[in-house]
């Protein structure tokens, strides 16, 4: 599409192209090395002391030690651990609010919707706060039934939206064959909505991974607690900021690990998906010599992918 | 119930704070997301890399770790303008990828002939994406859009973590106060979040129906 934007570019917009191009380079590099600059020069505390600036040796000299390793390796495990079981408590919980909103009596079917809009309506912090305080659970279980709430909301209106997504004939057949209404969702459609739902689902619990990071503020030892807080008692606040960002760089690491997964899957079960589609190169001409013409196979779900 | 009465004043203020921080990360976000958005689809190459970095890094690290490095960096680096500031600054960071990324699909979404239309009528760049497609794609992204400002709106939350006393950070001092009825002060503060929440969800619902594009 975004080549569909401009034409290709003649002599003179390659110029101008070229000229933003090395002012755009220019103002984002001058603007990052300004930030490091800013970040690595010493300075003077209000009482006179000089404080070496944040890429000095003596505040990056503690991860010599492999006990702070471990600390990290620690907060990294209590992150895993609450973002796992939040994770397989959202999904049960998820199942049950989907085929709970979509319930034939309609005893059931308005309290969960008016349970399900008010887990949705409200910050996940405040249901933490909420469940810490109301049923003292102390804050690891606070957090996890919190974000399995939160997120156990979100999924089952996606998994709804899944149900609602598919073509009719699919419950109309289970039901004729005699299947029961509560066989026909769990056998006929919620398997095929699950999975075209997947890329979602997952692109929900890299939120739920990334939310983990909410119990800090209830001094749950997770992975930024560990690095903003244990550690820099144990080894003294010089060491706050390397602390810092190297919990950045894991957090980082992680979602983006799972960030891409989401995009493997979305590929592999999306429309026409496990179908070996075949490379339409871009110039036209196959890598076999022959010129590529067909349009490629979508398998009668949605559209094919625009030739390119 | 007299806690809640007794301490509504307290929650008001916060909530004054929550609704700022909702109208600058949302004001700021839509702004830079548009933009960002602009560079993603743009024919410069170092601009497509920028917009593409940005997102993928902001949409990827916690809100809590950005408005705590806000918290402390900024101080650090000798920011002035407190705390509010710099939790609106961090918040904004982290809205513009999902905006942009919601203006994105709608640019995606406009029919190619749009754009070659304009294109085989002689318009560049900035006039193919100023006149014909940004125009359609912003009534068919306001939707999504107002459904993604209420992301925002529950985050704002997470700045009562870092020194700013907006309404998560004044339900805590108002149960410090009151710790005698702490269901009763939550569920107000939850029904204050649900009032933006629930609202923005039902003028979203309204507008998809009005602006919504025949084709």
């Amino acid at each position: 599409m975004t080549s569909v934007l401009y034409d290709a570019p003649g002599p003179k917009a390659k110029r101008i192209a070229r000229i933003v191009s090395v002012i755009a380079v220019l103002l984002i590099a001058g603007v990052l090395v300004a930030v490091i600059v800013a970040l690595a020069v010493p300075r003077t505390t209000a009482s006179g002391q000089v404080v070496p600036g944040l890429f000095d040796p003596s505040r990056w000299d503690v991860f010599n030690d492999l006990v702070v390793w471990r600390a990290f390796g620690n907060g990294v495990l209590n992150t895993l651990r609450m973002a796992g079981i939040a994770a397989v408590l959202a999904i049960a919980i998820g199942v049950l609010f989907s085929f709970a909103r979509t319930a034939s009596l309609a005893v059931i079917r308005i309290p969960s919707t008016v349970i399900l809009e008010f887990f949705r309506g409200m910050p996940v912090l405040l249901m933490m706060l909420f469940i810490l305080l109301v049923f003292s659970t102390g804050s690891y279980w606070a957090g996890i039934s919190a974000l399995a709430l939160y997120n156990g909301a979100i999924i089952g209106e996606i998994l709804r939206a899944g149900v609602a997504a598919l073509p009719r004939g699919q419950g109309e057949a289970g039901l004729s064959i005699g299947l029961s209404p509560l066989s026909t969702r769990f056998r006929i459609e919620f398997p095929q909505a699950a999975r075209n739902m997947l890329p979602i689902i997952i692109a929900q619990l890299v939120v739920l991974l990334k939310d983990t990071a909410l119990a800090y503020i209830l001094a749950y030892s997770e992975l930024l607690y560990v690095a903003t807080k244990t550690l820099p008692n144990f080894f003294g606040n010089r060491y706050l900021y390397s602390f810092f960002f190297v919990a950045l760089l894991i957090y980082l690491g992680m979602n983006l690990l799972l960030s891409f997964i989401a995009r493997l899957v979305a590929k592999r079960t999306g429309p026409g998906g496990r179908i070996v589609r075949p490379r339409i190169p871009r110039r036209g001409v196959h890598p076999e010599g022959d010129i590529a013409m067909s349009r490629v196979p979508d398998a009668g779900m949605g559209a094919a992918p625009p030739l390119l | 119930m007299d806690a809640v009465i007794e301490q509504f004043p307290r929650l008001l203020e916060g909530f004054a704070k929550t609704l700022a921080l909702l109208g600058i990360a949302g004001a700021g976000a839509l702004v830079f997301g548009t933009l960002v958005a602009g560079f993603r689809v743009s024919p410069i190459g170092p601009l497509r890399i920028f917009a593409a970095t940005f997102t993928e890094l902001f949409r990827n690290i916690p809100l809590t770790l950005i408005l705590f490095g806000f918290a402390t960096l900024g101080p650090y680096l000798g920011a002035r303008g407190g705390y509010f500031v710099l939790a609106a600054i961090g918040l904004t960071l982290y809205t513009t990828p999902f905006i942009a990324e919601a203006i994105r699909s709608g640019i995606n979404g406009i029919p190619v002939g749009q754009a070659e239309a304009g294109r085989s009528i002689g318009l560049g760049f900035g006039q193919v994406l100023g006149h014909v497609i940004l125009p359609q794609a912003v009534r068919m992204v306001i939707p999504p859009i107002i459904n993604v400002l209420i992301a925002p709106t529950k985050n704002t939350s997470v700045a009562g973590g870092f020194f700013v006393v907006e309404l998560f950070a004044s339900s805590r001092n108002a149960i410090n106060a009151r710790g005698d009825e702490v269901i009763a002060i939550l569920l107000a503060v939850a029904a204050f979040y649900l009032l933006v929440t629930v609202t923005l969800g039902i003028i979203a619902g309204q507008v998809e129906k009005r602006v919504a594009v025949a084709r």
